[in-house]
């Protein structure tokens, strides 16, 4: 009886098949943590739905590094895959080589420029077409605090960078550790640029980390910045060097430290461990960026099939690209992940507290263009002058002697020099 | 046609299997003659090809403005300027100095001195040694990590010692800026210097006997001997190891990535590290080409004066 269920079944999906046209997608990415694993399921399991095969093509290592090695490779012996997690600036670098397909048509079907805030697209899209597709939004400007950890030093989880110190001040001085941090030079320019939203502005922080204007990469509003993020150097631990980004999560969870300044992706360890938001731990703006957003944004990039792509595999990939921004994926996926929707008319009633305050802020910034994107994730430079800036924020983080003056100027002409 | 042809060649008499034989003592003659070069052929080609194809590639793509993949638009030697304009880069050299020169010098020292030792006929020698040669069995991503461990202020050595009451113990290398490189050749040493025993070793062992009973007779103390006598015959043993001991150093990255991954900061990076990074991750294919080539200059460096002494001293040996 079940064999002749299974067979009228595999006949059924065989027809069903042949009827949608199958054809098989090779997706490269690198989520491949737990939660990530799950997230991209969804999508594979949608993209069956289907009829399409899909082709797992996961390469391990949390940056992409890895995997970008790899695409590299295989680009340039002309077999790229279907599709591949890339973000950011970097699409334009995969665009200049002429690597892209046009997404066009599938975005006009399904309405992406009413969907998607123009900050947002204008990274989707290569020379005005569209070639990518965005699969989640990251706030990365958050603050995360134990508020067991506060009540005991009696002060409030702060809200401005003068708070801030005031607070860590009073946890010191209970013996714990006010700020967790993992010196790693993505975490530094992480916390760099929660510092450079909050002190300097958004005007300020897209004038120097978009535009890359010289006279604000080197001018007094950076070395104020510089002067802040250096005395939150005071408040971390002497072990933080080369500490991985979780393991600081961690020490709030555990109460060991107070706070950290992390993309919303720190969800996920505080979920793991069986902590509740808005109980165990609190997820605020980072101090003095209430109104700010940094995003980072992950998205999937078609590759053009030239000749070794049949009419099938290319209306997979449509297809693929299609679903991607269906709500039904983006709502699993970003449940999965921590992260939110790149749209705005999803229901939000399974997302938890810090998500849906998220969701409002990214709204209420896209619309007081105070959306800004996270140079320290890709979203605002290359990795050229991504690397150069990590070097210098970097250097002066750890050095002894090295004064914020010196440093802007530094800062000023490291960007030149990698444009 | 084959059976013929064999029965022929086996009949001397016949006047038509002379000149066949002779035909195929020419080809089977010249056939020996080739035959070392035909077999070489293959592994010179792939060597050729594989190393210094790719050196030669390199050398092309470092004068190119290359980004995320080769492009081959010719910018002279920019990405040279640019590489020695960088900050970064001074410091990793400048790490790849001190790190070569203690890294070298301790591990001779070091090695020179166990391999000493462990040549007095002592008991269990052969068990001792292979203690001390273990930890070059492991690589250097293990040795990395483990010495993280151990270095780490709050998990390792420094922890340790204030549990056992010493609070005032610091040993904070690890992530201290100015010291960390430091941490790299405690770690590096420890891994090689087992390896410079052993050649040290073997190198004693083939000190003639006579020669050191004869300096006994005459009275010369024991370190005496080994000043005068033994290590000056030790000059190939002691050159092989700083090749060897140079060229580990200038290649190093595993051990840079596992133990401090270039922190803090970038006040640990050494060229391999910087090499990778700007080649592979940050899209500077170019200037990462450039500062390979810069690398193979600094083994060339040590490489090409020993190969010319070596191969001068064989031809007047």
């Amino acid at each position: 009886m079940n064999r002749i269920k299974a067979l009228a079944g595999a006949i059924s999906l065989a027809l069903s098949a042949s009827f949608v046209q199958a054809g098989e997608v090779e997706v490269l990415h690198y989520m491949t943590s737990s939660g990530e694993a799950a997230a991209v399921n969804v999508l594979k399991q949608e993209l069956e739905k289907e009829g399409h095969t899909w082709k797992d093509f996961a390469v391990a290592g949390g940056g992409g590094e890895t995997a970008m090695t790899v695409l590299k490779s295989r680009a340039v012996s002309g077999n790229p895959p279907a599709a591949a997690q890339i973000k950011g600036l970097d699409i334009q670098e995969w665009g200049e080589m002429g690597f892209l397909t046009n997404l066009d048509k599938v975005a006009a079907a399904g309405h992406w420029d009413n969907l998607l805030p123009p900050v947002v697209s204008n990274i989707m899209k290569y020379e005005d077409h569209y070639v990518a597709v965005p699969v989640n939004v990251h706030r990365v400007n958050w603050l995360w605090a134990n508020p067991a950890v506060f009540k005991q030093a009696g002060v409030e989880v702060p809200t401005t960078w003068n708070d801030f110190f005031t607070a860590a001040e009073a946890l010191k001085a209970k013996g714990i550790i006010p700020l967790a941090h993992g010196g790693q030079p993505w975490q530094d320019a992480t916390l760099f640029e929660a510092v450079a939203l909050g002190v300097g502005g958004s005007e300020f922080y897209r004038k120097a980390f978009v535009e890359h204007d010289a006279a604000t990469l080197g001018g007094d509003t950076m070395v104020k910045v510089l002067e802040t993020f250096k005395k939150t150097r005071d408040y971390i631990d002497a072990d933080a060097p080369g500490r991985d980004w979780n393991i600081a999560t961690s020490m709030v969870i555990n109460g060991k430290a107070a706070m950290q300044i992390m993309g919303d992706w720190a969800k996920g360890e505080f979920t793991a461990a069986g902590k509740k938001a808005g109980v165990d731990y609190v997820c605020v703006a980072a101090p003095d960026t209430a109104s700010g957003f940094t995003f980072n944004i992950d998205s999937f990039v078609m590759f053009d099939l030239f000749d070794q792509g049949s009419d099938s595999s290319v209306k997979a990939q449509a297809d693929l690209a299609r679903l991607i921004m269906e709500p039904t994926f983006q709502t699993a996926f970003n449940l999965n992940k921590g992260s939110i929707p790149v749209r705005q008319d999803i229901d939000r009633a399974p997302f938890d507290s810090c998500a849906t305050s998220s969701m409002d802020s990214f709204k209420a910034s896209a619309d007081s263009n105070n959306l800004v994107p996270s140079f320290a994730h890709g979203m605002a430079t290359t990795s050229r002058v991504q690397g150069a800036i990590f070097d210098v924020v970097t250097n002066f983080y750890n050095s002894k002697d090295q004064s914020a003056k010196a440093a802007a100027d530094k800062l000023a002409r490291a960007v030149k020099a990698s444009i | 046609m084959n059976h013929s042809h064999s029965t022929l060649s086996r009949s001397p008499a016949s006047s038509g299997s002379t000149k066949t034989s002779a035909r195929q003592g020419g080809l089977s003659g010249w056939l020996a003659a080739q035959l070392p070069k035909l077999v070489m052929a293959p592994t010179f080609v792939i060597i050729f090809v594989c190393i210094y194809g790719y050196i030669g590639w390199t050398f092309l793509l470092s004068l190119t403005g290359s980004r995320i993949l080769p492009v081959w638009k010719f910018v002279g030697f920019q990405q040279y300027e640019k590489l020695f304009e960088n900050e970064r880069w001074m410091v990793s050299l400048q790490n790849l100095v001190i790190f070569a020169v203690l890294f070298i010098a301790l591990c001779l020292l070091i090695g020179m001195v166990l391999a000493i030792l462990l040549d007095q006929k002592i008991r269990g020698e052969g068990f001792i040694r292979s203690i001390y040669l273990y930890p070059m069995a492991i690589s250097f991503i293990v040795t990395g990590t483990a010495w993280k461990w151990l270095l780490n202020p709050s998990l390792g050595l420094e922890k340790l010692m204030h549990d056992w009451g010493f609070e005032s113990f610091t040993f904070d290398w690890l992530v201290n800026p100015d010291m960390v490189v430091y941490t790299l050749v405690i770690a590096a040493v420890w891994q090689s210097s087992g390896f410079v025993m052993a050649l040290f070793i073997a190198g004693l062992r083939g000190v003639d006997d006579e020669m050191i009973k004869a300096a006994r007779l005459d009275g010369a103390s024991l370190p005496t001997i080994y000043r005068r006598i033994v290590l000056p015959s030790l000059k190939p043993v002691f050159f092989s190891c700083v090749v060897i001991l140079a060229h580990i150093a200038i290649k190093s990255f595993d051990l840079v990535a596992a133990l401090t991954g270039g922190g803090p900061g970038y006040a640990s990076d050494l060229p391999a590290n910087f090499m990778y990074a700007h080649a592979f991750t940050r899209g500077q294919m170019g200037l990462g080409a450039a500062s390979a080539m810069v690398m193979l200059g600094g083994v060339l460096a040590i490489l090409i004066p020993y190969l010319y002494s070596e191969l001068r001293g064989k031809r007047h040996g």
